[in-house]
């Protein structure tokens, strides 16, 4: 029996760096170790095929969003909003809307064995924490593609075009902090019984940073004469934020998937 | 069943064992013990498995036979006890065996909404290994024809067959097999013999419920009840009724 070592260079660590003996048989060729970039594109790839095969997430955050604002239109009693009611409105819609992918995020994983299939393979744990959080933001992406139109059109008084751009930003940063915090809290949450419970009780409170800095980022956005650019102490917030809970999720992720 | 080597049959602590081709058994249980909660899923279990041999676990439904196998898999964490693995010691070294052991569990490990080539190149890719394995696999469990159809609109057999071509794409050292051939027909159970059979030459770990099926393949017999090991010898010593008296 011939024997060949090869080592993973990418990241260090006992999951990553693994002094991994390839098993040669019948003259097969020896594997070539899956680096984490490989691994990240394969589960994402892997991710959105099942989304786009089930339809179980996008359409029903774009669905909840795009009811909610019609609620809102019509419970609100008024023609139009602006300003930080306007920047309110929008960014608890999308949070909630975000907390309907973030429940599904591990679903699949959790009830067709993907989790084992996962941990059985000699791969940087991080590398599904990385694939679920841009997955999640692709989501998010995909929601704000449908809700923001529809809450511009169904509520919000000042023209939306000038603050597109502005609106754009603050929405990027706030959806890493809600990819970052959301896959975290669902993959705590996907192994409990309570999970459709535990997962917006644990997310909310956490994600209530990111609606303060969106929402304070966007209502200068929303004003009457639309003069405003958003605030830079309010987009820094939330840039720190997504950093910090960045590296808290990186140093934890792998303690939620073990046993 | 292997014919090198013999494997020592451990009741108790650990003996001295016959030592695999590599220098250390296959798979060295002292003492294991796992629990859920109160409940005690496996308790003193000991044995040693040389390379290249195979372990049948018998056992009624509840006797701990899958947490045995997830245990040897690093899903599980043990409780109590030693365990060595392919001459790693678990769970502080699981990451050193991980990509070295294929399990084929009571779920196929794969996703539903995904046909038998989206499954078997997703799991290549997290195995780092090429694409023509995943072919020469699929050739090999008769799935060519059916490859491209999502596996919801499968049969069960044909979702085990994509499940064993799954198990062994990384061509595991140590097979660990939960009722193997559940929802396969004669003729498909003959198809993956050279994948999960003695014909594979590999380390196996095989849970069953099949006396004579299992006694032909093993080379050590373990029974299981509670949790407990009720039985555990070499196979040539083994009566099929003493396994039969495992389930009343």
């Amino acid at each position: 029996m011939s024997v060949k070592t090869k080592t993973i260079s990418e990241k260090e660590g006992p999951h990553a760096a693994l002094p991994r003996t390839a098993h040669v048989r019948s003259g097969r060729p020896v594997h070539v170790p899956a680096g984490t970039t490989r691994v990240v594109a394969a589960l994402l790839r892997k991710e959105l095929l099942v989304e786009l095969r089930t339809l179980e997430s996008v359409p029903g955050m774009s669905l909840f969003a795009v009811t909610t604002f019609v609620v809102f239109h019509f419970a609100l009693n008024q023609s139009s909003v602006s300003g930080d009611e306007a920047a309110g409105i929008l960014w608890v819609t999308l949070l909630f809307a975000a907390m309907l992918g973030v429940n599904r995020l591990f679903v699949a994983d959790e009830d067709q064995g993907g989790f084992d299939a996962f941990l059985l393979a000699p791969v940087d744990r991080s590398a599904m924490l990385l694939a679920k959080a841009l997955a999640l933001l692709a989501y998010l992406l995909v929601l704000e593609l449908v809700a923001v139109p529809a809450f511009g059109l169904l509520l919000l008084g000042p023209s939306l075009g000038q603050a597109l751009p502005d609106l754009l930003v603050v929405l990027v940063l706030a959806d890493v902090g809600i990819a970052v915090i959301g896959t975290l809290v669902a993959a705590l949450a996907v192994r409990t019984r309570a999970r459709d419970l535990l997962g917006p009780l644990l997310a909310l409170p956490l994600l209530v940073p990111v609606v303060i800095g969106g929402a304070r980022a966007t209502s200068p956005l929303f004003g009457l004469n639309h003069a405003d650019s958003p605030p830079a102490r309010w987009l820094l917030t939330l840039g720190l934020y997504d950093l910090v809970f960045g590296l808290i999720a990186y140093a934890v992720f792998d303690f939620l998937l073990e046993d | 069943m292997a014919d090198r080597g013999v494997s020592t049959i451990v009741s108790g602590p650990i003996a001295a064992d016959t030592e695999s081709i590599e220098g250390e058994p296959a798979l060295r249980l002292e003492g294991l013990a796992r629990h859920y909660g109160e409940r005690e899923a496996l308790s003193d279990v000991s044995l040693s498995l040389s390379a290249g041999q195979t372990l049948v676990v018998f056992g009624p439904n509840g006797a701990g036979k899958t947490t045995l196998l997830r245990v040897l898999a690093t899903l599980l964490r043990p409780h109590a006890g030693g365990v060595r693995v392919l001459g790693k010691s678990l769970p502080d070294e699981a990451w050193a065996v991980r990509g070295r052991i294929g399990l084929l569990g009571h779920e196929p490990l794969l996703y539903r909404e995904l046909s038998a080539r989206e499954n078997l190149r997703f799991h290549a890719r997290l195995h780092g290994v090429g694409e023509e394995r995943v072919e020469e696999l699929l050739g090999a469990v008769n799935m060519e024809n059916r490859a491209k159809e999502p596996l919801r609109t499968l049969s069960r057999g044909m979702v085990q067959r994509v499940a064993i071509a799954r198990a062994v794409l990384h061509d595991p050292e140590l097979l660990l097999l939960d009722e193997p051939r559940a929802n396969l027909d004669p003729a498909a159970s003959e198809l993956v013999e050279p994948l999960i059979g003695a014909a594979s030459r590999r380390t196996r770990v095989i849970s069953s419920h099949d006396p004579s099926g299992g006694l032909s393949e093993a080379d050590l017999v373990l029974g299981l009840r509670d949790g407990r090991p009720a039985l555990l010898r070499e196979a040539a010593d083994v009566d099929p009724g003493e396994i039969a008296e495992l389930y009343r």
